[in-house]
């Protein structure tokens, strides 16, 4: 049956209609929310600074800088210096790069020659470069972040929607999972896992599982609780509210209702959730890393950088340029994003829009 | 007389509570019938099962007993797929317009979701009817490609209204949805539901707390008290003069013009609105009516009255009611 009203609108009232229409542009709340992290001078700062540590970490083979990782035969850390330069440098002071990466390091060799920097920030006592060392560290920390926070939207956002949508006994054993899961204190449980799984480090290489990715799985396993739970909560509020009991009475799917009303609804709690999760991942990778059980050398990354840094503060000599370079790198960034996720919970805060009530 | 449009015959909804105390009976055994192009006013005090009744004939909870049919079809015994053909001739308004509207979409998607979720037209068409739809409540095309967050009140409730109308549905379900706004918009809104019945022959289920408006909008009007109809007339012979005690206390509550103040309270009343979970033995309301005593045998207490056409007294309107003090006589109708 084809609807039939007649509205008493003939079809060129209509096209005039439609041509009117397009003259008014509404604002989404997304871009309300945009516009107010583009207003704010810090959040404009944040995202700067989030910007630049995101491309010269995905960049870092193309930039003039020496190896993070040949050593050097020196007796003990150089301060920084902003002139003079040291040997040169070649590809076989690389190890372990992914083909992308080669592909970078060759059109370096192009762009810049035999060239790099000075060590402008020193170097460590194995005379490693230590600017080169945070750029290339940032790589380890950022992509443990994306996989924790992958691993949580993914799988939290989908659990947490689920229990939220369906509630009652469905809801009941969803969250009873999840509390037993978190009731285990949860570096213990890093820490047990990843020794275990280190145990069978030889098996699990050979299954084509290297011990990073181990390390990325295991911190995503413990991150998407939270996640699940913040949702769960978001839907389970949502669910009783009418325009989604409107789109019901439509005759929407459970799929519609989910896709389109119920997830695009949480999407702002979780984008700040994530932008709070991101510092807690990195600062726990440092952890890690400080005790050994995450990023092994000759890889580097932040934490590992923190840890070599502890070793250098000694009553005797203080190498304060292996504290302080890496500290600020890794402050400044969790700094932005903390102030980010604050300004962002602000501005997709749906009150934020004027409202008449 | 052919099928009513909506027959809903003996309906209740229990929600469990927790801790093990009596269940919710929010709604308890409620019949009536509503034929095409009538409307009908559900009136009654805060929490007496208004809005369960209105979802669960919606379908949007499950019955715990009873049934209703739609156009002669057992609304229990459908399939998924009738479901969503019944879903087109039955449309419900709501009474926040704050919550009513998804604030992630625009007017525009809004307005052309039910006719993508019912595969309807072609994309162009949907946005033309999405226009012909904001015509006919009123608003401008320029309000097409706004967000909910950019309108007042009034107008996201004729949203609302323009979204339940997409479907052509026979029967609109309003819950409140005069409840929110200011007094002059509702007097505008009132209009705009006059209008449309008018307009494409509209039945109504229509709830509301301010009796002014379900007189001017409902040609008859049933009281509802803690989940049961206590009274069911034809509009004008109720306001002419109301039969039940029950539906006498509320008509007596003068209407308070304005929509902050708390809800009217039917006034003369002793005590306060029963709890659904407790609910009184007999007749639900014999702990606060004004005139139980009259009847012998303290009947009120032990009896429920049934819902039937009787007589408040030899020469008064005869009204289908359920009250122990009228004697139910020959049915009249
Ligand atoms: N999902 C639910 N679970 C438990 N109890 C409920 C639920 N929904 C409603 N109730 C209870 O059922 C009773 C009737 O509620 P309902 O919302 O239908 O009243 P109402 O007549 O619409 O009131 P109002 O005029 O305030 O809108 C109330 O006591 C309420 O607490
Ligand atoms: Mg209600």
């Amino acid at each position: 049956m084809r609807p039939s009203w007649d509205f008493g609108l003939g079809p060129g009232r209509l096209e005039a209609l439609w041509n009117e229409s397009a003259e008014v542009r509404g604002e989404s709340p997304g871009q309300l929310a945009w516009k107010h992290v583009k207003a704010s001078r810090a959040m404009r700062a944040c995202l700067l600074l989030l910007a630049l540590v995101g491309l010269t970490s995905l960049f870092a083979p193309l930039l003039p800088l020496p190896s993070p990782m040949a050593l050097a035969l020196e007796t003990e850390p150089r301060p920084p210096r902003l002139f003079g330069s040291g040997q040169a440098w070649s590809a076989a002071d690389y190890w372990e790069l992914n083909p992308l990466d080669e592909k970078l390091l060759a059109l370096r060799a192009k762009l810049f020659g035999e060239w790099q920097t000075p060590a402008w920030m020193g170097t460590d006592a194995k005379g490693r470069d230590m600017l080169a060392r945070i750029v290339w560290g940032s790589r380890t920390s950022i992509l443990v972040a994306l996989a924790a926070t992958l691993c949580s939207l993914l799988v939290g956002v989908s659990y947490g929607a689920t229990a939220g949508y369906f509630g009652g006994r469905v809801d009941n054993w969803m969250m009873r999972v999840v509390d037993v899961l978190y009731s285990i204190p949860f570096i213990f449980l890093v820490i047990f896992l990843i020794s275990v799984l280190n145990e069978y480090r030889s098996e699990l290489s050979r299954l084509g599982v290297g011990p990073m990715t181990v390390f990325y799985v295991v911190i995503g396993l413990v991150y998407w609780l939270t996640m699940a739970r913040v949702v769960r909560g978001q839907v389970l509020a949502l669910r009783e509210s009418e325009f989604i009991q409107a789109a019901r009475a439509q005759g929407a799917s459970f799929a519609r209702i989910l896709g389109v009303h119920l997830i695009p609804n949480t999407l702002s709690v979780v984008i700040v959730y994530l932008t709070l999760t991101v510092p807690s991942v990195m600062l726990f990778e440092a952890f890690l890393s400080f005790l050994g059980l995450g990023v092994a050398p000759p890889k580097v990354s932040w934490g590992l950088l923190a840890a070599e840094s502890i070793e250098a503060i000694n009553p005797i000599h203080t190498f304060w340029w292996l504290v302080v370079w890496p500290a600020a790198a890794m402050g400044s960034t969790l700094l932005a994003l903390n102030v980010l996720g604050d300004g962002l919970r602000d501005a997709l805060d749906p009150r934020h829009g004027k409202s008449n009530r | 007389m052919s099928t009513p449009l909506l027959e809903v015959r003996d309906l209740a909804k229990h929600f469990p509570s927790r801790g093990g105390q009596a269940d919710v009976q929010a709604v308890d055994g409620v019949s009536f019938d509503l034929r095409a192009g009538e409307s009908l006013g559900l009136v009654g005090e805060s929490g007496c099962g208004k809005s369960t009744l209105a979802r669960t004939i919606l379908g949007l909870e499950a019955p715990s007993r009873g049934t209703v049919h739609f156009d002669g079809q057992s609304l229990g015994e459908l399939s998924r797929k009738s479901w969503k053909a019944i879903r087109r001739r039955m449309q419900v308004v709501f009474q926040d317009p704050f919550a009513s509207l998804d604030p992630r979409q625009s007017v525009l998607s809004i307005l052309t979701e039910p006719l993508v979720i019912h595969g309807l037209f072609k994309p162009r068409e949907r946005r033309l009817r999405a226009l012909a739809l904001l015509d006919a409540v009123g608003l401008g095309a320029q309000h097409l490609h706004r967000f909910p967050h950019e309108f007042s009140g009034g107008q996201r409730q004729r949203i609302g209204i323009a979204r339940a109308l997409a479907l052509e549905p026979e029967l609109l379900v309003c819950d409140e949805p005069l409840s929110a706004l200011d007094v002059s918009i509702q007097a505008q809104i009132v209009n705009l539901f006059v209008e449309l019945r008018q307009r494409f022959g509209l039945a109504y289920l229509f709830i509301a707390h301010d009796l002014a408006v379900v007189r001017k909008l409902c040609d008859r009007v049933a009281v509802m008290y803690l989940g049961r109809i206590v009274e069911i007339a034809e509009s004008e012979d109720l306001y002419a003069e109301p039969g039940h005690p029950y539906t006498r206390a509320l008509f007596s509550a003068i209407p308070v013009p304005d929509p902050r103040a708390p809800r009217p309270r039917a006034a003369g009343l002793r005590g306060e609105v029963a709890d659904p979970r407790e609910r009184p033995t007999g007749c639900a309301f014999h702990p606060r009516c004004p005139r139980a005593e009259e009847v012998p045998e303290a009947r009120c207490r032990r009896e429920g009255p049934a819902l039937l056409p009787r007589r408040m007294n030899a020469n008064g309107p005869a009204r289908t009611m359920a009250c122990h003090l009228a004697p139910a006589g020959q049915a009249e109708r």
